[in-house]
């Protein structure tokens, strides 16, 4: 594996109001790593990014790049670049020239610098857009200048911080993939942050879940979507049921009142838990047949889905199935043991995974990525 | 057509208080002023004017780049202030303007006169005293005295819309402080530095009292001219005549320094 090019250690950073937003930070980050700090606005992955981008100083811990502490070392001297949330295009310079800006700043001549401008106007597929001003292009366009005009120095690190947040889903879902090319190809280290889980899933090499200016959880994709750590990820990634369970010993976890297997070990005889149950994992079958039988009340269709709200016993479960069951039909569901994941017990324990209040959940959701579209 | 209805009460002033008036005036310039007949001798005898006509042009365009040069620092320190110290400093720059114009030139000649409070004090420690007023230096003081404010507040206005990502983007592209002054901050207040001349050189170049008090018989310049024509001389048909080509002469020097600034991409004009 590649080694490690940027390290975090102790990270704090308290604003002058006394609001924590970072609190002990450790992380680190390997050279030609696609890594993604995921999380609600808020929680300190901005602040994590604008500090390795050298404009903000952390109250305390330090910054390590390539085994240097960088703490005191100006933006403008870091081999880092930015793509800004945004894009912050210069307006009073064309396409051209923005993206040469870095270059002319770095002094190189004209030659050299044309040849990179025009092979990166080729990488963004921007050719014959030379002389336009940057204001009269479109959002996706204007994205695509400010990753060329970051990526034309050749950095060792990009970070990212939203860039794709202002484009719509279609042009969202082509860039992403474009973006994931770009860093393969050019073998650069990417940071970047958002907040949209999906993008997170698609993109990463390695995702940092925050939360509260703190980690959450490090891991692979697959890793944070299978083994999330407490309820905040649990929910936070995809959607989640977390019930009250008992882990009576290992690969076997007490919950509603009775034994399931499980493939999960290593916790405390008869330890309070969390059990996640993900909703595309569980599989609807005749009551008669089931481990637990409820009643449905409420069906949306969702596409390659139908979003199922089921209620056992007061509890109310999402499950995503393709079977469509209509309102108060009375069914049983079957869960295999690996569908039942085990978390130890968190601060964010019974706070998140239960659907009773449903529709409303969904509705908060889609506004608070509405809201943070539309911040500034 | 609401929006027309509203725009009413100003056209029915501009018609009433600019078109008419405009109107007058050529009618004035372009007839004799004791036949009433129509000629053009008025306009043909003002090239005995042409030095005044240029002394006003070089001492408002001088006047105003010194504003440029004292207002730029002043106004891009402001911006960087704290919103309550921002609202105070801006008060202050406008204070000088809640004051009467004339107090305020008046008061200059308290201070430069051959005995006024400078020369007064010069000559209690025992100096020579100096001649302050009646020069093109005095004139020029007094320009930039009073239009400062003029220069100061559009180029903070523009310097605040300043996106301070921008300034974040020129950093992580490698800017030292000085160079992010240099090709950020300082292409982005052309509008402003635009403006703000404008603002001071149109009221300089027209000026009359400034320079009637502050000046000499030898730094005349073109609006004292005119309001002689009006108040002593009474020939208006001439004062007119010259308004006629002042204002002609502004129009151009103005559309020079738009041109100027398209350069840049921006329209100046319009942003006042």
């Amino acid at each position: 594996m590649s080694k490690e090019l940027i390290r975090l250690s102790n990270l704090t950073m308290t604003f002058e109001d006394g609001e924590t937003i970072l609190d002990n930070i450790n992380l680190y980050i390997n050279d030609k790593e696609f890594l993604t700090l995921l999380g609600p606005s808020g929680c300190g992955k901005t602040t994590t990014l604008r500090i390795i981008g050298g404009f903000l100083t952390p109250t305390s811990g330090d910054v390590f790049f390539n085994g240097e502490r960088i703490n005191d070392v100006p933006a403008y001297k870091r081999k880092i670049n930015t793509v800004f949330q945004r894009y912050a295009l210069f307006p009073h310079l064309d396409v051209y020239d923005n993206i040469a800006f870095g270059l002319r700043i770095a002094k190189l001549n004209e030659d050299e610098i044309d040849e990179r401008v025009t092979e990166m106007l080729e990488i963004v597929s921007l050719k014959g857009f030379e002389n336009r001003k940057v204001t009269s292009l479109s959002g996706g366009q204007q994205q695509r200048v400010a990753i060329a005009r970051a990526l034309v120095n050749r950095p060792r690190v990009l970070l990212l911080d939203e860039p794709l947040g202002a484009l719509d889903l279609r042009l969202r879902k082509d860039m992403q993939n474009e973006l994931k090319l770009i860093q393969q190809r050019m073998g650069i280290t990417f940071i970047y942050v958002t907040h949209d889980q999906e993008e997170a899933l698609t993109m990463s090499d390695t995702i940092v879940v925050m939360n509260k200016g703190k980690i959450q959880q490090i891991g692979r994709p697959e890793d944070i979507y299978n083994e999330p750590k407490n309820a905040f990820v649990a929910d936070f990634i995809g959607e989640s049921n977390i019930l009250d369970g008992v882990m009576l010993e290992d690969y076997v976890v007490k919950f509603f009142g009775r034994k399931f297997d499980c493939v999960d070990k290593g916790f405390e005889k008869n330890e309070p838990v969390d059990v996640v149950i993900r909703p595309e994992d569980i599989d609807i079958v005749p009551p008669e047949q089931g481990h637990l039988c409820g009643t449905v009340t409420s069906v949306t269709f969702k596409g390659v889905h139908y979003d199922t709200i089921v209620d056992f016993k007061g509890f109310k479960w999402l499950i995503q199935t393709t079977d469509y069951c209509p309102v108060d039909s009375y069914i049983g569901i079957r869960l295999n043991p690996e569908d039942i994941h085990i978390m130890h017990k968190s601060e964010y324990s019974g706070l998140y995974g239960d659907y009773s209040s449903y529709s409303a959940e969904y509705d908060e959701i889609a506004d608070a990525s509405e809201e943070e579209a539309d911040e500034e | 057509m609401k929006s027309k209805l509203l725009a009413c009460p100003y056209i029915v002033w501009m018609i009433l208080f600019t078109l008419i008036p405009l109107c007058i005036v050529f009618y004035y310039a372009l007839t004799d002023s004791v036949t009433g007949q129509f000629t053009i001798a008025n306009l043909a005898s003002i090239g005995n004017y042409l030095p005044i006509f240029l002394r006003s042009i070089w001492l408002a365009m001088f006047s105003a780049v010194i504003c440029l040069v004292i207002g730029y620092p002043v106004a891009y320190f402001i911006a960087q202030c704290k919103p309550t110290t921002q609202r105070f400093l801006e008060m202050l720059i406008m204070l000088p303007m809640c004051m009467s114009f004339l107090l305020r030139t008046l008061a200059w000649v308290a201070m430069l006169e051959d005995t006024g409070i400078i020369n007064n004090l010069i000559r209690a420690i025992g100096l020579k005293p100096l001649p302050l007023i009646r020069t093109n230096g005095a004139v020029i003081l007094g320009m930039v005295y009073n239009y400062l404010p003029y220069m100061i507040l559009p180029l903070y206005s523009v310097i605040m819309k300043i996106d301070p990502r921008l300034i974040e983007a020129a950093r992580d592209l490698g800017c030292t402080p000085r160079l992010v002054f240099s090709k950020v901050i300082l292409p982005l207040s052309g509008p402003g530095i635009l403006s703000g001349l404008t603002m001071v050189f149109v009221p300089a170049v027209s000026t009359f009292y400034i320079s009637q008090k502050l000046g000499s018989p030898g730094t005349t310049l073109i609006g004292d001219v005119i309001e002689s024509q009006f108040k002593t001389a009474y020939n208006p048909n001439l004062g007119a005549a010259m308004s006629l080509v002042l204002m002609v002469l502004i129009f151009i020097c103005v559309a020079v320094m738009n041109r100027f600034g398209e350069s840049d991409g921006e329209e100046v004009i319009a942003k006042v």
